[in-house]
C-alpha cells in the first residue's frame, strides 16, 4: 500500500453559508455510506455561533476499515457553495482531489479543473427551491465520484426529507446526477 | 436494533436511559444541549421525568435529591456550567449519592470558545471541588464508547455510591458514527445497594464489606439523615476525630480497594514498543492514526488509551514507564494528564505533544514527536 | 395512640446528640415545635415526610427530628427539594430555610422553585441577620440597622419574602412570628396540605448578634418586640400604608388554586407515551440539524 491509500479513506468536505443545509448534505452523505452501503464513516461538523448565516463546514470520512482520526487531513472532495468556503478549503484538497462550486456563488475559483455549476439555480429550476441545492450538490457529487452507490444516496435523502417532500428532493437529486452525466468519469476513488 | 449513525452527545442519552437513568436535571450549554433535548424528548417515554432548572447548581441539587428519592439521575454540561457544580459534585462524595455528571469540555478558560474542542477540565474533574474526596472520571474516544461508558459510569456510582464523572470531547459529542445499539435487556445493569435489616438497625454510613454502605431511598421506611459535614455512621454532624478518620479512610478505600474493576484502559502494539504514546478522547484517535503510519515506517510504536482517567491508571502507566523507552502524552491542553504520568514513569521519559486552541491534535503533530523533530 | 406516642418527643431522634447547637432563647426551636404539632394533628405517616434544609442556624433543625432528613448546602435546599420530589410524589417535602439562605444565595432558587408551583413546604425562618457566621447583614436586614458587615448602619433596603413569593408564582402565602406559635403551626398546616409552592414566612429573631448589636437586649425582649410589631391581616387593613410599612403583619396573604408542576408534568409523560417511539423519531425527525 501506498503512503496515501494506507488508510483506505476517502475524505469529503462540504462547506458553505449557514442555512444552505451543507451539514444536512454531510450527514445525508454519511448515511447513504454508512446504513446503505455498510461503510465506516466518520462525520463531522462546524459552524459558527450564528443560527442562519456565517460559515458551516461538514465533513465525511468513508472508509472500509477502521476511521481513527475523524477529521479531513488532505480532502479529497470539496463541495464548495460560497467563495468564503472555497477561499478557505480549496488549498487544502490533495493534488488530484476534485472541487466543485455553485459558478455563481464562487467567481473566483483557485483551481482549473474544477467543476463549476450554478448549482443554486438549478436548485430553483428544478424543484422551485433554493433551499434544495444541498441536494443537487450531493447528485452531483456522487454522479462524479461514485462514492456512494445511487441507490444509497437516493435512500437516503428520502429517509431525511420531511414528509411531503419526497418528491421535491428525488427531483433535487435527479437534477444533480444528470448535469453531470455528460461530463467525464472522475476516477473511482471508492 | 438496525445500524443508525449518532452523534456522541445522543449516545449518551440512550446510554442514560439504557442504564435505568429516568431522571434528569440540566441547563443549556454549547456543546451539551443535545443530550438534554433528546433527554427532555425520551425520558418522559420511559415514565422518567425532565427538568429544566435555573442555573448548573441547581441542576446537580436536583439530581441529588432524586436519587436521594432512589432515581438513577444525570446533568449535562460544558465548562463553565461543571465550574458551578463543583460544589455539589463535593456534597455527593461527601453524603455518598450516586449520579452521573457529563461534562462536555469546550475551549476555556471562562466563556472561552463554546464550540471548539478542548481537554481543559481534566485537572478540573479531579480536583474541582474542595476538600479530599474520592472521584471516577471516565472519558470516551468513539459514539459506541460514549453510550458504553455512560451505562458504566450509572454502574460505577450505583455500585460505589458516588458521583461519576463523564468527561467527553466536543469532537466526540458532535460527530456522528456508524453504531448499532444494542438491546437494553442485554446490558448488565447495576443497581444501589438496599438493605433488609430493620430500621433501627440501619446505619446509612456504616462500616460494611467492600465499604460501601447500602441506600434505601427517602421514603421507604428507612427515616435517616444526610449531611455535608462531616458525620458518625449513623449520618449525625460530628466533630469527634475518632469519627471522622473512619469516614474519610472509607471513603478514599471504597475506590482504592476496588481499582480493577474501575480502571478501564486498551493497550495497543506495547509488546514490542520503544515509544508508547499514552492518551484519551479524540487525541487517541489521533495517536492511533499515528502509530499506524509510525509503524508503516517500521517505527516500534504502541499506544495506551484511557477510558478512566480518574483515578489515574498509575500501575499500567508505570508497567509502561519500565518497558518504553519513551512515553507521548499528546492532550488538548498545555499539559495535565502529562503531569501524572511524569510522576508514574519520570519526567525525562515524557514527551508532551499540546495545543489549547480550540484546534485537534493532527496524527501529524504526534508523529513529529515520535520522530523526534 | 398513646400519650406518649404523641408527644412531641416521638417526633425527636432522642438517640442523637441533644442538646441541640441553637442559642438557649432562640426561635428556630418555637418553629421546630410548631411544625411536629402541625404534622401530629394531621397524623401523617413519619416515612412519608422528608425535610429539606440548607446551612445556617434553621438548616441543623432537621438532624433532630425523626423523618427522612437532608441538610444541604447554603441557599440550595430548594433545588434539592424539587429534585426528591420529583422522583417521589408521594414525599410530603419540606424546605426549612434562613433568610439569607433563601433570598441571598438561593434567591434565584427560590423564585423559581415558586414559579413552577412545585409542590413543596417552604419555611423560611426570618431572623434579620446571618446568625451562624457571627452577625453579617443579610437581604432582610432593616434599614439603618447594625451588622458586624454594617458598623455604620444598613443601607440596603429589605426583601419582603412573602410579596416576593407570591410575585413569584406560589400558590399558598402565610406570615406569622415565633411569638405566636399556634398561628405559625396552624400556617403550617395549610402549607403542607396544600398542593403546589408554598411558603411560611416564620418571623424570628436573633438575639446573640442582632439584639446585642442594635442594642435590642435579651430573647425576652425581642420576643416583646415581635409581640409589640406584628399586627393580624385584618387590623392591618385599618391603618395607613405608611403606619403598615411599621409592622410585621400575620396572616394567610395568599391562597389560590392552580396545577402544580408535577400534575402539568403527568401529561408530558402521558403526551410522550402516546407519541412515536425514539427510534421512529430518530429516522424522521430533524435530528437537531441546521
Amino acid at each position: 500500500m501506498s503512503g496515501k491509500n494506507a488508510f483506505n479513506r476517502i475524505e469529503v468536505r462540504l462547506a458553505g453559508e449557514g442555512g444552505q443545509g451543507m451539514i444536512l448534505a454531510g450527514v445525508i452523505l454519511a448515511e447513504a455510506a454508512a446504513i446503505y452501503d455498510g461503510k465506516n464513516i466518520v462525520q463531522t461538523q462546524t459552524y459558527g455561533p450564528e443560527a442562519r448565516g456565517g460559515s458551516s463546514k461538514a465533513e465525511v470520512i468513508i472508509s472500509d476499515g477502521e476511521i481513527d482520526y475523524p477529521e479531513v487531513i488532505n480532502a479529497d472532495f470539496l463541495v464548495a457553495m460560497s467563495q468564503e468556503a472555497c477561499d478557505k478549503y480549496a488549498s487544502n484538497l490533495k493534488k488530484d482531489g476534485l472541487l466543485i462550486v455553485d459558478s455563481e456563488k464562487v467567481r473566483r475559483v483557485p483551481l482549473t479543473n474544477a467543476i463549476k455549476l450554478p448549482i443554486t439555480r438549478m436548485a430553483v429550476e428544478a424543484t422551485g427551491k433554493s433551499i434544495t441545492a444541498n441536494v443537487v450538490s450531493l447528485g452531483i457529487l456522487v454522479g462524479l465520484t461514485n462514492l456512494v452507490s445511487r441507490e444509497a444516496i437516493q435512500k437516503a435523502i428520502i429517509a431525511r426529507a420531511p414528509k411531503g417532500t419526497e418528491e421535491v428532493n428525488q427531483k433535487a437529486l435527479d437534477r444533480g446526477l444528470t448535469a453531470v452525466e455528460g461530463l467525464l468519469s472522475v476516477k473511482d476513488k471508492a | 436494533m438496525a445500524v443508525t449513525l449518532m452523534q456522541g452527545n445522543e449516545a449518551v442519552g440512550w446510554g442514560a436511559l439504557a442504564a435505568g437513568c429516568r431522571f434528569y436535571a440540566g441547563y443549556p450549554i454549547t456543546p451539551s444541549s443535545e443530550i438534554a433535548e433528546m433527554l427532555s424528548r425520551e425520558l418522559p417515554k420511559y415514565g422518567g421525568k425532565f427538568i429544566q432548572m435555573e442555573d448548573e447548581i441547581a441542576s446537580l441539587a436536583a439530581c441529588i435529591g432524586a436519587s436521594v428519592g432512589g432515581v438513577k439521575s444525570m446533568t449535562a454540561t460544558s465548562g463553565p456550567g461543571f465550574s458551578l457544580m463543583q460544589e455539589h459534585i463535593g456534597y455527593a462524595a461527601m453524603t455518598e449519592v450516586p449520579c452521573v455528571i457529563v461534562s462536555v469540555q469546550r475551549l476555556g478558560p471562562s466563556t472561552g470558545q463554546p464550540t471548539s474542542p478542548s481537554q481543559g477540565d481534566v485537572m478540573q474533574a479531579r480536583w474541582g471541588t474542595h476538600g479530599d474526596h474520592p472521584i471516577i472520571v471516565l472519558y470516551p474516544n468513539s459514539v459506541p464508547k460514549a453510550f458504553g461508558l455512560t451505562v458504566t459510569a450509572f454502574n460505577l456510582a450505583e455500585k460505589y455510591r458516588t458521583p461519576v464523572i463523564l468527561l467527553m470531547d466536543e469532537v466526540i459529542a458532535h460527530m456522528r458514527e456508524r453504531f448499532e445499539m444494542p438491546p437494553f435487556e442485554s446490558l448488565t445493569v447495576i443497581d444501589r445497594m438496599g438493605t433488609n435489616v430493620p430500621p433501627e438497625w440501619y446505619k446509612p454510613y456504616g462500616d460494611t464489606i467492600g465499604d460501601v454502605p447500602p441506600m434505601p431511598s427517602f421514603g421507604s421506611g428507612y427515616r435517616y439523615h444526610i449531611t455535608g459535614l462531616f458525620h458518625d455512621v449513623m449520618g449525625y454532624p460530628t466533630q469527634r476525630l475518632d469519627e471522622i478518620n473512619p469516614l474519610v479512610e472509607r471513603m478514599q478505600r471504597k475506590i482504592n480497594n476496588h481499582l480493577e474493576d474501575i480502571l478501564l484502559f486498551e493497550e495497543e502494539e506495547t509488546d514490542d514498543a520503544n515509544t508508547v504514546i499514552i492518551a484519551y478522547g479524540v487525541t487517541s484517535r489521533s495517536a492511533r492514526h499515528a502509530m499506524r503510519l509510525a509503524r508503516n515506517h517500521r517505527h516500534n510504536i504502541g499506544l495506551l488509551t484511557l477510558y478512566t482517567i480518574w483515578p489515574f491508571p498509575e500501575e499500567a502507566v508505570m508497567r509502561i514507564g519500565r518497558s518504553a523507552r519513551r512515553v507521548i502524552v499528546p492532550e488538548m491542553n498545555l499539559g495535565q494528564l502529562a503531569l501524572e504520568v511524569e510522576r508514574a514513569v519520570g519526567k525525562h521519559k515524557v514527551v508532551r505533544v499540546n495545543r489549547a486552541d480550540g484546534e485537534m491534535i493532527s496524527p501529524q503533530m504526534i508523529l513529529q514527536a515520535i520522530e523526534g523533530r | 395512640m398513646d400519650k406518649d406516642e404523641r408527644s412531641a418527643y416521638s417526633y425527636l431522634r432522642t438517640t442523637k446528640k441533644f442538646p441541640n447547637i441553637w442559642c438557649s432563647g432562640c426561635g428556630i426551636g418555637i418553629v421546630m415545635g410548631a411544625l411536629i404539632r402541625a404534622i401530629d394533628r394531621m397524623g401523617l405517616d413519619k416515612n412519608k415526610i422528608a425535610l429539606v434544609s440548607g446551612i445556617g442556624c434553621s438548616g441543623r433543625m432537621p438532624v433532630y427530628m425523626d423523618f427522612n432528613t437532608m441538610h444541604t448546602t447554603h441557599g440550595r435546599a430548594l433545588a434539592f427539594a424539587t429534585g426528591l420530589k420529583l422522583a417521589k410524589p408521594e414525599l410530603k417535602v419540606v424546605v426549612i430555610m434562613g433568610d439569607g439562605d433563601a433570598l441571598a444565595i438561593g434567591g434565584n432558587h427560590f423564585i423559581h422553585a415558586a414559579r413552577r408551583n412545585i409542590d413543596l413546604t417552604a419555611i423560611v425562618i426570618n431572623n434579620q441577620i446571618y446568625g451562624m457566621t457571627g452577625g453579617q447583614y443579610s437581604p432582610t436586614t432593616p434599614l439603618e440597622m447594625r451588622a458586624t458587615t454594617a458598623p455604620y448602619g444598613h443601607v440596603e433596603p429589605p426583601f419582603p419574602i412573602c410579596e416576593l413569593a407570591i410575585a413569584a408564582g406560589a400558590t399558598y402565602v402565610a406570615r406569622s412570628t415565633v411569638y405566636h406559635a399556634v398561628e405559625l403551626d396552624k400556617f403550617i398546616e395549610h402549607a403542607i396540605q396544600k398542593v403546589g409552592f408554598s411558603l411560611v414566612e416564620a418571623v424570628s429573631y436573633c438575639h446573640t448578634t442582632f439584639g446585642r448589636l442594635n442594642k435590642i437586649g435579651s430573647a425576652v425582649e425581642m420576643m416583646h418586640q415581635l409581640k409589640e410589631m406584628s399586627i393580624s391581616l385584618s387590623a392591618a387593613e385599618k391603618l395607613t400604608p405608611e403606619e403598615r410599612s411599621l409592622k410585621i403583619i400575620r396572616g394567610v396573604l395568599h391562597n389560590i388554586d392552580k396545577p402544580d408542576y408535577s400534575s402539568l408534568y403527568d401529561k408530558v409523560i402521558e403526551r410522550a407515551k402516546a407519541s412515536v417511539t425514539g427510534k421512529e423519531y430518530m429516522r424522521a425527525g430533524p435530528g437537531g440539524l441546521e
